[in-house]
């Protein structure tokens, strides 16, 4: 009994200290940002490998989602005879959640797991060390232009994937169900509001970049240097990510549904 | 992997991101058409505004000409009195009525101008007198069948 609560107190002890080191991770990660800036070719070589390696999966499964969405939503809505806003139920469940949520978890799976795997493998073979040796700060040439790769490229595949979304669905509307393409357009007009909508959902995907490229960062950093550690901290970027999305969706979407 | 590769990548990536962007703000937000530059408030005052919301068009002859920009209770009349945004292209007579309409059966609730025939136009801050509420169906239903009641018993009474 009593090494239960031990054992509790210990996990409690270890899951707060990580999150500590992670905030001052952060800190650390903004404070040593100014080369990922000045040297924007550092940068953008992440940008290469973090978001334009991930367009084809993020494009192709926006695709099908909206096309998926698009079936589904006829199915339900001919019962009522409301076929022709679909396009509302297409683009409001893509631009406010399918779309930040789904790329988030697409882009911890493709890039994020990457980004550890990455830096985790540079500590196991004491690159980072050597980097040390050369006066040269591991976080300020490593960790901050992968963070920021992260942060930039997130929102950019997330409106990619809600868009690509929406034209799948237009595809099904239009050709496979026969809904008018006009009045697609005008019902989808008419609901979907800019500010509520779009900008929330831009801003969903901003927080979520930031928090994957953080976790991944960091997992990266404190892995084991050891093939087990690497493997482990991997695993571990993943299922951080997923969760930490998943629950920051649900405490954003509690803050942006209150004004309506 | 060598420099302009990736440079021409990036941007590729960068230029598909924006146009997403742009696509979503303007094709689908509708950002920009809708959002009149210049607008005067009006007032109107119902006795019940039914299914109602703030940002609910507001058209005449089916054509949008504003929205509705806020809705209060007006604690001396036990009124909802609802402000409307009206497009300054547009002008409407002083006896203009208002009525809460809805388009189709479940359809969206809007507010409908009826334009009457008096000289001076509605200004800013001008109120509207002539309004008509929303028609609430339960209430709709429930004078039904308690006319239909009343017909049964007149009917009985007479035999």
């Amino acid at each position: 009994m009593i090494n239960a609560i031990r054992n509790l107190g210990t996990r409690g002890i270890n899951a707060l200290w990580r999150a500590g080191a992670m905030a001052r991770f952060f800190m650390l990660i903004l404070a040593n940002s100014g080369a990922s800036f000045r040297r924007f070719q550092l940068t953008i070589r992440e940008i290469y490998f973090a978001g334009v390696m991930s367009l084809v999966i993020i494009m192709v499964s926006g695709l099908f989602i909206g096309m998926v969405l698009g079936l589904q939503g006829f199915e339900t809505l001919q019962h009522y005879g409301a076929e022709e806003t679909m396009g509302v139920l297409v683009a409001l469940s893509l631009v406010r959640e399918l779309g930040p949520v789904v790329t988030a978890l697409l882009f911890a799976s493709r890039a994020g797991s990457a980004i550890t795997a990455e830096i985790g493998l540079m500590k196991a073979t004491e690159q980072l060390k050597a980097m040390d040796m050369m006066a040269i700060d591991p976080i300020a040439r490593v960790v901050a232009p992968r963070f920021w790769a992260g942060a930039i490229s997130m929102p950019l595949l997330a409106a990619l994937f809600s868009a690509m979304g929406i034209f799948g669905g237009y595809l099904v509307a239009t050709l496979l169900v026969g809904v008018d393409s006009g009045v697609f357009w005008s019902n989808l007009h008419a609901a979907v509001d800019f500010r509520y909508d779009v900008l929330n959902g831009f801003v969903k995907s901003i927080v979520f970049g930031v928090a994957i490229a953080i976790i991944a960062t960091f997992e990266g950093f404190d892995a084991d240097p050891t093939a087990e550690g690497v493997a482990r901290a991997t695993t571990r970027t993943v299922v951080t990510s997923a969760l930490t999305v998943l629950l920051l969706d649900l405490i954003l979407t509690g803050f942006m549904l209150r004004g309506e | 992997m060598d420099r302009k590769t990736i440079d021409l990548g990036v941007g590729i990536f960068m230029l598909l991101g924006i146009v997403a962007l742009l696509f979503l703000s303007l094709r689908v937000g509708n950002l920009g058409d809708d959002r009149p530059s210049s607008t005067y408030a009006v007032e109107a005052k119902f006795s019940n505004i039914g299914g109602l919301k703030a940002k609910a068009p507001v058209k005449s002859a089916g054509v949008l000409v504003g929205r509705v920009s806020d809705i209060k209770f007006d604690n001396d009349r036990f009124q909802a009195a609802v402000t409307l945004t009206l497009d300054k292209r547009y002008s409407f007579p002083k006896d203009t009525s208002a009525s809460i309409l809805t388009s189709g059966l479940l359809g969206e609730v809007y507010i409908g101008l009826d334009p009457g025939g008096d000289e001076k136009k509605l200004g800013s801050g001008d109120k509207i007198s002539l309004t008509q509420s929303a028609v609430v169906l339960e209430r709709l239903i429930g004078q039904l069948m308690f006319g239909k009641a009343a017909e049964g018993d007149a009917g009985t009474a007479k035999k």
